[in-house]
């Protein structure tokens, strides 16, 4: 039992991870019909960021919030340069366009500061462990779970309760109609994609912490994973892809836990072919009907 | 004389071809062509089978595979234990790595071929990471350390007779009432479907077919550097595939031969600096999707016609005759 709760808890601190990087992807997938497969990228260089910063001498609030500033602004970058003009030609110029952001990140990453794998220093998250019913917290958990949890309810506030927000969701729902109703199209898009690479920032640093490392490839697994997550809560819907990350980290740590690791990476894309085979959707997707 | 001069065009191919693998075949024996050049003249004809089998599934089709590294190292590994292994012959290597490579190819394809083709980007992006992570695993085939001891069976006529055939393959099935099907989804998907084309059918086969092409060029790769390792088939590879088709023109069969050329040999101009070829590689994908995303020649092919019509513009008298 103790055993089973032990990877309960890994699988949600991973989980919360994913979903704050799923959410991202379900954010601008909603918007603009695109993969971004950059996005995993963005919580690579949000890690490199927090990490300069920590090698700076800055805590871990304000290494946070310099990454996710850098990342925001990247993202809107990434979305004016890359996506704008090729978005209304075609989705595979789209996407092709999307992969070559990705490898541009990943690569120019590896020229400057090459390919070795790096950590943060020592006294930037000092480890402590609790033991509690015979499961060993680690400080690690509350802070990924923490995180995630303060920055989800602000994105919920924003989504929900903010001019801003409305606008983001009436784009997603329908963007001609939107542009009818004066909302600008564009800007509401810039700011999904600042939004979102703030979110995968964030993520980016608590990845790094948790796994304890550095690497420009980090982010292509995790992003895989969570795109997953967001496909598996329903692609579109924010809820969805919190709920989809959780499940999906849970899982993953109990075949982990139980099964052998080396299935461990195997398991998301299984869940892909699942969720694609039983239910197109997603847990909480609506389905929506192709008309002519 | 319509008859006569397609007969006519079909003689001059087959005429450039045959002196060109004569030729190669008198400088490989002499000496001419130093080994360095060899080698990169084995990949170009690789390559273009892996660039014109992605090509029938992103460009004719209109899907977005990424998984074209994982088909490959299922068919150089499956052929590599048929030969290595099992000492078999090498026939039965090649019909066995291409068909274990289309039936992985069919089990990733019918489950995400059914919905939008985002979905195959990420399943097939997924799939070829997986692979790699199995075979490291898996210690018959030599795990992380890779599989060696494989005989060098591939020489200058078998690379240049796969080569032609899977180009007359992609070439007769593109111009076949199946090409033409799948030519109608990639242009509207819900027309098609609409004229009583069974979309995913046509999106699998295309998809089977491109996925036993790659699994070819895997067991030529196999059979040439004889040595295999799980690391050589990451997504890097798919990646320079991918650039291949887009330098060339997604669509354009011809295209993918120049694209499979000009990056290969880029390449190995490039070899000493990998992470900035890399970069090159990312900004000319970006610029290309940005400024021309049907690729170089779109979906014009290079047929004696169109360097005829060509050679017309020069003279100043261009032909009435349009290109098809």
């Amino acid at each position: 039992m103790p055993d089973l709760l032990q990877q309960l808890l890994n699988g949600l601190s991973q989980g919360s991870i994913y979903a704050l990087i799923a959410v991202g992807y379900t954010m601008i997938y909603g918007i603009i019909q695109l993969i971004n497969f950059a996005h995993g990228d963005v919580i690579m260089v949000g890690a490199y960021v927090a990490l300069g910063c920590a090698l700076k001498g800055l805590g871990f609030i304000p290494s946070l919030a310099v990454a996710m500033l850098t990342c925001a602004i990247l993202g809107v970058l990434i979305e004016r340069v890359a996506y704008r003009r090729v978005r209304p030609v075609s989705r595979l110029a789209a996407l092709t366009s999307a992969i070559g952001v990705s490898l541009f990140l990943e690569y120019i990453m590896m020229y400057f500061l090459g390919a070795d794998l790096r950590t943060y220093p020592a006294g930037f998250f000092p480890e402590r462990t609790y033991s509690l019913w015979g499961i060993t917290i680690n400080n690690k958990d509350l802070l990924v779970l923490g995180t995630t949890l303060v920055l989800v309810l602000i994105l919920q506030y924003v989504i929900y309760r903010t001019r801003t927000g409305k606008a983001m969701r009436a784009v997603s729902f329908d963007g001609q109609a939107s542009q009818l109703m004066g909302i600008n199209v564009n800007s509401t898009v810039a700011i999904t994609f600042f939004i979102s690479s703030a979110m995968a920032a964030a993520a980016g640093l608590l990845y790094g912490i948790y796994f304890n490392s550095v690497q420009p490839l980090m982010g292509l697994m995790p992003g895989l994973k969570a795109f997953i997550a967001a496909v598996l809560g329903g692609i579109g819907s924010v809820p969805g892809a919190m709920l989809g990350g959780i499940l999906l980290g849970m899982t993953e740590a109990l075949v982990a836990g139980f099964g052998g690791s080396m299935y461990r990476d195997a398991v998301a894309f299984i869940i892909l072919i699942l969720v694609l085979l039983i239910r197109p959707t997603g847990l909480l997707g609506k389905g929506v009907q192709e008309k002519v | 004389m319509d008859n006569l001069k397609k007969y006519l065009s079909t003689i001059i191919i087959c005429l450039v071809l045959a002196t060109f693998f004569v030729a190669v075949q008198w400088g490989i024996s002499s000496g001419f062509i130093s080994g360095y050049w060899v080698t990169n003249l084995y990949l170009v004809g690789i390559n273009i089978i892996l660039a014109a089998s992605l090509n029938l599934i992103n460009g004719f089709t209109g899907e977005f595979s990424l998984g074209h590294a994982g088909f490959m190292a299922v068919g150089a590994y499956s052929s590599a234990v048929i030969t290595a292994n099992l000492g078999l012959p090498f026939p039965l290597a090649v019909i066995v790595g291409m068909l274990a490579a289309a039936l992985t190819g069919l089990l990733v394809g019918l489950p995400t071929l059914r919905l939008r083709g985002d979905y195959l980007a990420i399943a097939t992006l997924g799939f070829g990471e997986i692979v790699r992570v199995v075979l490291m695993n898996i210690d018959y085939v030599g795990g992380a350390s890779g599989l060696m001891g494989i005989p060098a069976l591939v020489n200058w006529p078998i690379i240049f007779f796969s080569v032609v055939l899977s180009l007359l393959l992609i070439r007769n099935f593109i111009c076949s009432s199946h090409g033409r099907a799948c030519l109608s989804v990639r242009e509207n998907d819900l027309a098609a479907q609409m004229m009583g084309v069974n979309i995913t059918y046509y999106r699998v086969l295309a998809f089977v077919i491109g996925a036993a092409l790659a699994g070819l060029a895997g067991v030529l790769y196999a059979h040439y550097y004889t040595i295999l390792q799980p690391r050589e088939f990451s997504f890097m590879l798919t990646f320079d595939v991918l650039v291949m088709v887009m330098v060339g023109g997604l669509g354009s069969l011809t295209g993918s031969v120049v694209g499979a050329v000009i990056i290969t040999i880029a390449s190995a101009f490039l070899q000493a600096i990998p992470e900035l070829r890399m970069v090159i590689y990312a900004v000319l994908l970006i610029l290309s999707a940005i400024f021309r995303p049907q690729g170089l020649l779109g979906e014009k092919e290079v047929t004696l016609n169109n360097l005829q019509k060509l050679g017309g513009v020069f003279n100043g008298t261009v032909g009435s005759k349009q290109a098809h």
